[in-house]
């Protein structure tokens, strides 16, 4: 077991495994926010209960945080390995011949959703934090429309998030198949399971993308 | 056809290599790439330089010796052959085609072309094998029934040259699809099941400790191998290391 921990496999399994929990951590966020252009009081009541609710809060949110810091140190540390593994350069490499740029390109597409995701906690978690544990506000259970009404008022701002769902897709067009791979799921069924995650890795950020231009025009 | 070659020159292990031009002659499409060396080395050593040094040996594909990084790829731009089985008649007249050897800090450059690719033998050499009485006693393979798929598999797998074509693609310079090949070859069959735990974990173990890169599922390795070496043998690998791992 000692050198599991170590070992380039572990590495690679681990990272498959956060990526997952985030991908599905990601359905969750979305099918909330996708309440929000047809049901303002629906979008209220589900903010309400995440925002409240203790095993959500205390538990769940912490699990969280620690997946997506986990994925990116990780992801770091794999990058700066693998570049090692190779001190001197091709003076002509063809990538694009054999791998697409999606599967070669993760840390930059990790990197812009890291930026993003550094932007949103600015726009939502912050905030929400201050409210709820600085200034100890009183709760409010109507006030989650209105607010996310608010951080999408700004043309560039919801432009900003249009863009970081694009790299989002990027990211898990070659992420979210690959995981199959990574924990060793390659059979016949492999060719279902890689189209529903290529299908998901639009369909979902694309969702994203009408919520956001929605709440914009909506305001 | 007339070509520009731009060719990595190293004098040695140590000294630091640049890529130098040539112009080769008269080179026809049915030659063999490493023939179209051949012709540049005559030239060379006409004019009284040192020919280009690069690994070869059977030239007919089948031992695994040619490498080359050719126009940033490993063995050129075709598909399922290797150096010494690709043909003139891929590139046109007036070409510029680059030259270099597989790069992995694993394979480090001895000289020109030739890279030490002995990394390959001791990952085989830390569990590549199956333990077999050869004393006399020895069982006919052909008495243990095996199942055709699992055989199928197993062979193909096995085709596997150790060129280290995979490293040289791969983005990470990761030798998975070789480890995982040889993995797999044994794994698939009653006669490997013997040794299956320690081999995965050994040979793993040497992978890693031979500073090759972490595999990312680019998917390079198979694209670029000669042999058509299936990415299903990672997974396998995957599975068969972290069960081993499991158990201990």
């Amino acid at each position: 077991m000692g050198g599991l921990i170590k070992s380039s496999i572990a590495r690679k399994v681990a990272m498959a495994l956060s990526g997952l929990f985030l991908v599905f951590f990601l359905l969750q966020h979305f099918t909330i926010n996708f309440t929000s252009i047809f049901s303002e009081d629906t979008f209220n009541e589900l903010s309400h209960f995440m925002g409240t609710n203790p095993l959500v809060q205390f538990v769940l949110q912490p699990v969280l945080i620690f997946g997506v810091v986990f994925h990116f140190v990780m992801g770091f540390i794999l990058e700066i390995k693998n570049r090692n593994a190779r001190a001197v350069k091709y003076a002509k490499y063809n990538g694009g011949a054999n791998a697409s740029w999606m599967s070669r390109n993760m840390i930059y597409s990790g990197l812009v959703v890291l930026a993003f995701l550094g932007l949103h906690f600015y726009d939502f978690w912050v905030p929400e934090m201050v409210h709820k544990y600085v200034d100890f506000a009183p709760e409010d259970p109507t006030r989650y429309y209105t607010e996310l009404l608010h951080r999408f008022e700004s043309p560039v701002r919801t432009g900003v998030y249009i863009l970081s769902f694009v790299f989002l897709a990027l990211h898990l067009w070659h992420g979210f198949a690959s995981s199959f791979q990574s924990v060793g799921f390659n059979n016949k069924y492999s060719v279902g399971a890689t189209k529903f995650a290529k299908a998901f890795s639009i369909v979902i950020p694309l969702g994203f993308i009408i919520v956001a231009i929605a709440l914009h025009f909506t305001h | 056809m007339n070509l520009t070659l731009k060719i990595w020159r190293q004098k040695d292990a140590t000294s630091k290599g640049a890529i130098v031009d040539y112009q080769v002659k008269g080179i026809e499409g049915d030659m063999s790439f490493l023939e179209m060396l051949d012709v540049l080395n005559e030239q060379l050593i006409t004019k009284g330089e040192e020919p280009v040094v690069f690994d070869h040996d059977c030239r007919e594909g089948i031992c695994g010796a040619c490498s080359l990084q050719i126009n940033g790829e490993p063995h050129g731009p075709d598909r399922l052959v290797t150096t010494c089985q690709l043909h003139m008649r891929k590139f046109n007249d007036g070409d510029t085609i680059y030259i270099e050897p597989f790069r992995a800090k694993a394979f480090p450059v001895v000289k020109d072309l030739m890279i030490d690719r002995s990394a390959f033998d001791r990952i085989q050499h830390a569990g590549g094998y199956i333990s077999v009485n050869t004393s006399g006693n020895t069982i006919d393979a052909n008495a243990i029934p095996v199942n055709k798929d699992d055989a199928d598999e197993s062979f193909e797998a096995a085709t596997c040259i150790g060129c280290g074509a995979c490293v040289a693609a791969c983005k990470n310079a990761s030798a998975m699809l070789f480890t995982s090949a040889k993995v797999s070859q044994f794994a698939l069959l009653p006669q490997g099941q013997v040794e299956a735990t320690d081999r995965v974990l050994a040979m793993v173990n040497q992978m890693d400790e031979e500073g090759f890169g972490n595999c990312t599922n680019t998917g390079a390795c198979e694209i670029e191998c000669p042999k058509g070496i299936s990415l299903e043998n990672i997974a396998r690998m995957n599975r068969e290391y972290l069960s081993a791992s499991l158990k201990g």
